[in-house]
């Protein structure tokens, strides 16, 4: 017997009003709990349509999305904020608020219109701050802030919720190879020590091959391919999907992780005189 | 609320009481604090009492009535709309109230019964609102609040329109005072307009002020405030209908003032932030405070006239807002 999934969906089709295909159809997925789970896809194939589904801000045509086995509409919106943690993308404020205004937001779920945070909730985003490394800032304004900065502000302000699941849309984006590993390292920290599931959109291939359990990779809306990294990553499955030629090897090590499919993206043809 | 928060609305509320002695003190009549505070306790003189209680005191409480609702309502609608350009006027309201004064003046009702002008202006503020909010929700799914821009943009310019029209066949005595309202005043101030507007304001500022958490959520974006528990559409909805009728009571009883709106919420933000559970008890503190204040000024400075409340409210609080603009980075 395996555990109930945390989140599943069945036979997933929406279409945005006034297009002509299906943004997604078909999907069926079942993410297991404490799992990190990575969508994958090129450009426009789907990946925050998903996201948005699974989250219950847009209404699938048919099939259902199931959280705790539960519809997911069928949640009010604030006991699925309990629940589930968000690291939107693109988001900009428009007023000047500080770091810890806006990572203390996080705890608005638990606190309702009116509860004064209490000792649990200064804890949560203090605790939340500073496993995102940006506790120095606290009282700074975001818009003083570089992107990656605010990026993991985000991501703080979505551990202070103290969520069961943590969706993220592409997380890493903007950030340099300390701060993308770190968000990695955290993330797996998050699945393997506290337990939280997590659901990632990326456009990292590598890094979702190294961290990710299971990887779904969309394109044009279907589900092309379903697994572990290694059974995705395949060099015919990639160039049939990204149009682009490559080779697949093994990650050489040192790390946990050696072994894990690696794509390495080849340069075009030699022009010729 | 932490004790900074609670010391800061205090410091407010002594500065918007500090306001209210002077105002009770000076006009027509100097009468000294003391006197002002024997007649507010029924004691003193048949004059005195007659000029404070009937007089200055009604006329106070509207000011901070309404400037209070005012700076409450700008608060919300910068919030609701994510632009900080926002302020009580933007979605329409005022053109639709001025239509309904305006006409209210032409055809000589304002004469027969002077009441039909509040009442014809609050018309027309509902008027507007509904317009505004069936374009607004007849062109997206739900409330966009970029086409709640635009629709309150397209029915102000309209209303504005047939102001001009109805401006154009008035006679100069009726010109002038359509003009008159539309630059706002408090002259008319008496209890029963207070005891209906504090009865109609009072539950109405309460509302929003219960959704500061929500707004706080929506500024950040739509959908942010979805994905941390925020039932984004209901929100959207009840602030903007809640502030709409507020400020269409306020153009009843005052005509339209201008700045307060805008300037006192951006005041605020730039000494202490954008949180909305500081924001907008403190926008309805110095909103009631600076507009107290400025009807003060309008009563008192050119004295036995009076001058337009909007005049005063635009001409010391923008230079006050261009100062606290240029010496706080934004």
């Amino acid at each position: 017997m395996r555990a109930p999934p945390i989140l599943e969906t069945s036979e997933l089709r929406f279409q945005y009003p006034g297009a002509i295909r299906p943004a997604l159809d078909g999907i069926d997925i079942r993410v297991e709990p404490g799992s990190l789970y990575a969508v994958i896809g090129p450009n426009g194939s789907g990946k925050s349509t998903l996201l948005r589904l699974l989250l219950g801000a847009l209404y699938p045509n048919h099939g259902a999305v199931r959280y705790l086995g539960q519809p997911v509409h069928e949640w009010t919106r604030r006991e699925l904020a309990k629940q589930v943690g968000v690291v939107p993308q693109g988001e900009d404020t428009v007023f000047p608020i500080s770091v810890s205004e806006l990572v203390g937001m996080g705890r608005y779920p638990h606190l309702g219109m009116l509860r004064r945070p209490g000792l649990q909730d200064r804890q949560a985003v203090e605790e939340a701050m500073r496993r995102c490394d940006v506790i120095e800032f606290a009282a700074r304004p975001i818009s003083r802030l570089s992107g990656g900065e605010r990026q993991r502000v985000l991501i703080a302000r979505a551990l202070a919720q103290r969520p069961a699941t943590l969706l993220l849309d592409e997380p890493t984006v903007s950030l340099d190879i300390r701060h993308e590993m770190e968000i990695f390292e955290l993330l797996a920290e998050l699945t393997g020590v506290d337990g939280v599931t997590v659901i990632l959109v990326t456009h990292h291939l590598n890094l979702a091959a190294r961290y990710a359990e299971r990887l779904l990779l969309l394109d044009r809306g279907v589900a092309v391919a379903e697994g572990a990294p290694n059974e995705v990553l395949t060099r015919a499955t990639i160039e049939r999907v990204y149009e682009w030629p490559v080779v697949v090897s093994a990650h050489p090590g040192p790390g946990r992780d050696a072994g894990a499919p690696q794509l390495t993206p080849l340069a075009g043809e030699p022009a010729n005189e | 609320m932490t004790p900074r928060r609670v010391a800061r609305l205090a410091l407010l509320l002594i500065i918007a009481a500090f306001v209210f002695g002077v105002s009770m003190t000076i006009g027509a009549a100097h009468l000294p604090l003391r006197e002002v505070i024997a007649a507010l306790g029924g004691a003193g003189d048949e004059t005195t009492r007659a000029i404070v209680l009937h007089l200055r005191l009604p006329r106070a409480v509207l000011a901070l009535l309404v400037g209070g609702a005012l700076g409450l309502a700008g608060a919300v609608f910068q919030a609701l709309l994510r632009n900080p350009l926002a302020e009580p006027w933007v979605l329409g309201v005022s053109g639709g109230a001025a239509v309904g004064a305006v006409t209210a003046v032409v055809l000589g009702w304002s004469l027969l019964a002077p009441w039909s002008v509040p009442l014809a202006a609050f018309a027309g503020a509902l008027l507007a609102i509904l317009l505004v909010l069936r374009i607004a929700t007849y062109a997206a799914s739900g409330l966009d609040t970029r086409v709640l821009i635009l629709a309150g943009l397209v029915v102000a310019a309209f209303f504005n329109a047939v102001i001009q029209l109805l401006l154009t066949f008035a006679s100069g005595e009726t010109f002038r005072s359509a003009l008159f309202w539309m630059m706002g005043s408090l002259a008319a101030a008496d209890w029963t307009s207070v005891v209906l507007l504090t009865a109609y304001m009072l539950p109405a500022m309460a509302a929003l002020l219960l959704m500061a958490r929500p707004l706080n959520l929506l500024a950040v974006g739509e959908e942010t405030a979805l994905y941390l528990g925020t039932r984004v559409e209901r929100v959207k909805l009840a602030s903007y209908l809640i502030a709409s009728l507020l400020v269409a009571a306020t153009v009843a009883v005052s005509g339209i003032i201008g700045f307060v709106g805008l300037i006192v919420p951006h005041a605020i933000r730039l000494m202490w932030g954008s949180d909305h559970q500081l924001l907008f008890p403190a926008s309805v503190l110095l909103g009631g405070g600076f507009l107290l204040a400025a009807d003060t000024a309008a009563r008192t400075v050119a004295a036995p006239a009076e001058l337009p409340l909007g005049v005063i409210t635009a001409l010391v609080g923008v230079p006050l807002f261009v100062l606290l603009l240029t010496r706080r980075a934004v």
